[in-house]
């Protein structure tokens, strides 16, 4: 017994040590909050982002460097945790229309863009976005366009296209929805030609009533399940985000054969990397945005998360094109022209807090049934 | 002063109140303030005015419900709700106890090595995450999962179970599982063998002892396991995302929903109901039982 | 054991332990589905030891476990004697009630209830960043304190109370007392209380969810955030690492506790012939 107790109190001790002797007053903390798997993390040989950061930042600037990473779900949720005032994080890398929330309630510091020079080979289809008109809060990180992903040896050629497939009753049981309101109500929208930033409640009503006759035929509302439900043929139809797609057909089952196809009108999507007023160390923020747009980094980054990226130094470069494969190249980029008028056109935007309070009522009313 | 204490029996009680006195300070600052807070949010709107609209809501709020035949009706959004979180929180935990009992009988009868061991195989899955054993669960539930593909196997017509109110209670059940085992078997264990065999000598079947002596003796032990298991389970939010295919809305959903949804003072209200409702029922199921207890052995 | 106790028993851990198979066979995966299995590799293993994020997470959440179950068994314990000790009815009514609160409230409510009331602290007192490390741990050791304590408090109750004042007596001081005659009796308590709390802690997400803050990320809610992306078998491959980790701990103390008890045996002989001597 009194083996164990010492064991124990070895155990405290060294728990005490390691938490004082983590953090040296001389090394920099920089605290960086992003979607889940959504940076390179050195699997399969690749760049492991952010310790090649810290060693980067090391190797040029002679001061140590610790890179706090949190990971989260939703937009929501980063928002959620950043509105409490209970945390302080120097980058954040939210999608377009969250952008525009931070930066309506203050939420953003300006950049200062002497900082991030590889801010240059951002495409100009990039600029002047809706959500940060006079490109002064955020830099594009990835963007991508939402398909439509069906089985096609359970889904008839004919039957393909647009957002009917699915509400297709012949495929009723196989249907996978958006476990998401924003994204649920998108498609509904999208399907009957309403702006998916209306306000009128009425319409709102109409995209519920849309999504009720589809409840019947839902085999499951889902997120991150599509990738399984998919994979394994146990669903047919579903709408994700066109480089997850690839990510499924690679691990599908041998019964399976995904296609993929985007509807005429559908949502597109920013994310970028922005600045929140909590941070600690803008500078050394902004020396980090500049680095994750640097040719090796970004071209890791796009490589492991499969969507397309807007930075130059990517898409032009010849290692990245033969990697990715011609197939995975067409469809991840659609050619740019006029990407920003649709883009502004179709993208979510931030909407009242009435209508989203709206919007989360009729979700709840349709999780009930 | 006026009861005398001698200088050893004072220092004695001084000892008693310094262990006890850390505990004291942290239940008031981190159990009873946080219970605080949650009911002032429930009462108060964003600009911290005091409010029943919170509460209100959540007993008129409204949704149109599509019955079978095709009509609508109108119905109570979150008394749906909570009445569906409770019926599969209470349909779990009675599968847990019709589960658990047999086994903490057979574990406290059985030699003190293969107890030891047996409570370790029960704590295991505990210490793989709870995320990833969900995970594992969709995997084995799945139309085309591991169990259909047994069945198949088998040349038995497969099951649907993915997606269904049985797959959410499935998930809890093998979740909590160990909670209910626990409680049980540490109160069988102490029972004393005597009254059971007295009580055979006296010519009880097998029944009439279960019913007039191990579970009396057992109940104890029945209440806590029922409340380790009902509490969690009435309020998870990730199980039915996962088993449930997105299409089970429980009151952990909603809670989490309006949290996400940044509706603080909303999602204290109905953690604040919830949490009167739960003492409430716990409070009355502790003196029914006691008196229980009393008056039956 | 009757053979039908036998098979109940099997079935119930066939039960308990389908899931773990899963995890095991899909960690040894070669593509990247949790369902569709396409050949045998180690490729998820040899990922897991370069991804610095999870196995940084990883870190995280042992020591969190560990801070927690250390710190609330340590003030469990006292807890315990001092309740024990308690000679008002009303106050160990009050005791036993608010010890029972973090048991009988949901973790969603704990969790909530936490983070309210350190977001507004924190903006009591002007703090940028009141969510972090140490909130978590509070918010561990809280809802960890109440299994400990009742794992402690039957255990005081069965022991013979003269014990302890024959040593103060003896001029122990009410320290020394405890140390040498109360705590070994009541150290298996102690010691199931531990591994409770460790357990519980290690297996919390809700309550973590909640409270989490600036640049300590936990394994679940590291995995939770994978929504958009999806999980891949190097989350199985971790898990069932752990698993054989703590299969191997288990045999070991099974071990060393046989070893315990052969000493012990040993000691008694020894002192029986003594005493027949």
């Amino acid at each position: 017994m009194k083996r164990t107790l010492a064991l124990v109190l070895a155990l405290v001790a060294a728990l005490g040590l390691c938490l004082t002797g983590c953090g040296g007053s001389d090394t920099l903390t920089l605290n960086v909050y992003n979607w889940g798997e959504y940076i390179s993390d050195g699997s399969d040989g690749s760049l492991d982002t952010i310790k090649a950061f810290e060693s980067w930042y090391e190797a040029e600037y002679g001061q140590k460097v610790k890179v706090n990473y949190s990971t989260y779900a939703s937009n929501e949720d980063m928002y959620a945790k950043l509105k409490s005032g209970a945390v302080s994080y120097d980058v954040i890398i939210p999608s377009d229309y969250m952008i525009a929330r931070l930066k309506d309630e203050d939420m953003l510091l300006p950049l200062n863009f002497d900082n991030i020079p590889n801010y240059q080979y951002i495409d100009s289809q990039f600029q002047g976005l809706y959500y940060d008109p006079d490109d002064q809060f955020s830099v594009p990180y990835t963007y991508g366009v939402v398909g439509i992903i069906y089985d096609a040896n359970k889904v008839d050629a004919a039957d393909v296209g647009g957002w009917d497939l699915l509400w297709n009753d012949k495929y009723a049981g196989s249907i996978l929805q958006f476990n998401n309101s924003r994204d649920a109500f998108g498609t509904a929208m999208y399907k009957l030609g309403i702006d998916v930033n209306t306000t009128d409640q009425a319409q709102w009503d109409q995209a519920l009533q849309e999504l009720m006759n589809q409840r019947p035929m839902v085999k499951a509302y889902v997120m991150d399940e599509i990738f399984n439900a998919l994979e394994s043929g146990e669903a047919a139809i579903g709408a994700y985000y066109a480089g997850d797609y690839f990510t499924m057909a690679e691990a599908q089952a041998s019964t399976v054969d995904l296609q993929f196809y985007y509807p005429e009108v559908t949502n597109y999507f920013v994310d970028a990397m922005c600045i929140p007023s909590c941070c600690a160390n803008q500078e050394l923020a902004e020396i980090f945005i500049n680095y994750m747009l640097s040719e090796e980094p970004a071209v890791a980054n796009a490589e492991y998360i499969y969507y397309a990226t807007p930075n130059s130094l990517v898409y032009e470069n010849e290692t990245y094109i033969e990697d990715m494969g011609q197939e995975a190249m067409e469809i991840l980029y659609p050619s740019l022209d006029g990407f920003a008028e649709k883009y502004n056109q179709y993208a979510y935007r931030n909407l009242p807090t009435e209508t989203l309070d709206y919007m989360n009522t009729l979700w709840e009313g349709l999780k009930i049934n | 002063m006026k009861n005398k204490l001698t200088r050893e029996e004072r220092r004695i009680a001084w000892a008693d109140h310094a262990a006890l006195g850390p505990y004291s300070l942290w239940a008031v600052l981190f159990i009873l303030v946080p219970l605080v807070f949650v009911a002032y949010y429930a009462f108060t709107d964003n600009n911290f005015q005091f409010t029943l609209d919170n509460i209100q809501r959540f007993f008129t709020a409204t949704s149109q419900v599509t019955q079978a035949d095709g009509s609508t009706q109108e119905v109570r959004t979150y008394l749906v709700i909570f009445w569906r979180s409770l019926k599969l929180a209470v349909i779990s935990t009675l599968i847990c106890l019709v589960m658990a009992y047999p086994l903490a009988y057979i574990m406290a009868r059985a030699e003190e090595k293969v107890q030891k061991t047996f409570m370790t195989i029960i704590m295991i899955p505990m210490w793989m995450n709870f995320l990833i054993r969900t995970y594992a669960w969709m995997t084995i539930l799945q139309d085309t999962g591991i169990l259909n593909n047994f069945l198949s196997l088998l040349h038995l017509p497969g099951i649907h179970i993915i997606g269904t109110e049985a797959a959410v209670v499935i998930g809890m059940v093998y979740d909590y599982f160990p909670y209910m085992v626990l409680p049980l078997y540490s109160i069988m264990a102490k029972m004393d063998t005597k009254l059971i065999e007295a009580a055979r000598d006296l010519g009880c079947s097998s029944a009439g002892v279960l019913r007039r002596v191990i579970w009396p003796l057992s109940l104890p032990g029945v209440i806590n396991g029922i409340t380790m298991v009902l509490i969690p389970s009435i309020s998870t939010f990730y199980i039915s995302q996962k088993l449930g295919d997105g299409k089970f809305f429980l009151i952990g959903d909603a809670i989490e929903g309006q949290y996400v949804a940044n509706n603080l003072h909303f999602a204290a209200a109905m953690a604040f109901i919830l949490m009167v409702v739960l003492l409430v029922c716990m409070g009355l199921m502790r003196v029914l039982t006691n008196r229980h207890v009393e008056g039956g052995v | 054991m009757k053979p039908i106790a036998k098979f109940y028993t099997a079935l119930i851990f066939l039960f308990l332990f389908a899931p773990i198979a899963i995890l095991l066979v899909f960690s040894f995966n070669e593509g990247n589905s949790l369902s569709v299995f396409s050949g045998f590799s180690l490729y998820w293993y040899k990922e897991l030891f370069h991804d610095t994020n999870t196995l940084g997470a990883l870190k995280n959440t042992l020591v969190l476990a560990l801070c927690a179950s250390i710190l609330s068994t340590i003030m469990g314990t006292a807890a315990a004697v001092g309740i024990n000790k308690l000679r008002s009815r009303f106050m160990k009514a009050a005791m036993s009630t608010v010890t029972n609160i973090p048991m009988v409230n949901p973790d969603i409510i704990t969790g909530i209830s936490l983070m309210l009331m350190f977001v507004f602290a924190g903006r009591l007192i002007g703090l940028g960043t009141s969510l972090n490390f140490w909130t978590m741990l509070i918010a561990h050791i809280t809802f960890c304190l109440p299994y400990v304590i009742l794992q402690v408090l039957p255990k005081l109750r069965q022991m013979d109370k003269s014990l302890p004042e024959a040593a103060m007596d003896l001029g122990c001081t009410p320290f020394r007392a405890f140390l040498k005659v109360e705590l070994p009796e009541i150290f298996p308590g102690i010691l199931t209380g531990l591994i409770m709390a460790f357990t519980l802690s290690l297996d919390d997400f809700v309550i973590s969810y909640f409270t989490a803050g600036n640049g300590f990320e936990t394994l679940p809610i590291r995995i939770y955030s994978m929504t958009k992306k999806t999980v891949t078998p190097k989350m199985y491959a971790l898990a069932t690492l752990i698993f054989f980790a703590i299969l191997a701990l288990l045999l070991l103390s099974n071990l060393a506790d046989v070893d315990d008890e052969e000493k012990q045996a040993r000691r008694e002989r020894r002192r029986k012939k003594r005493s027949g001597a």
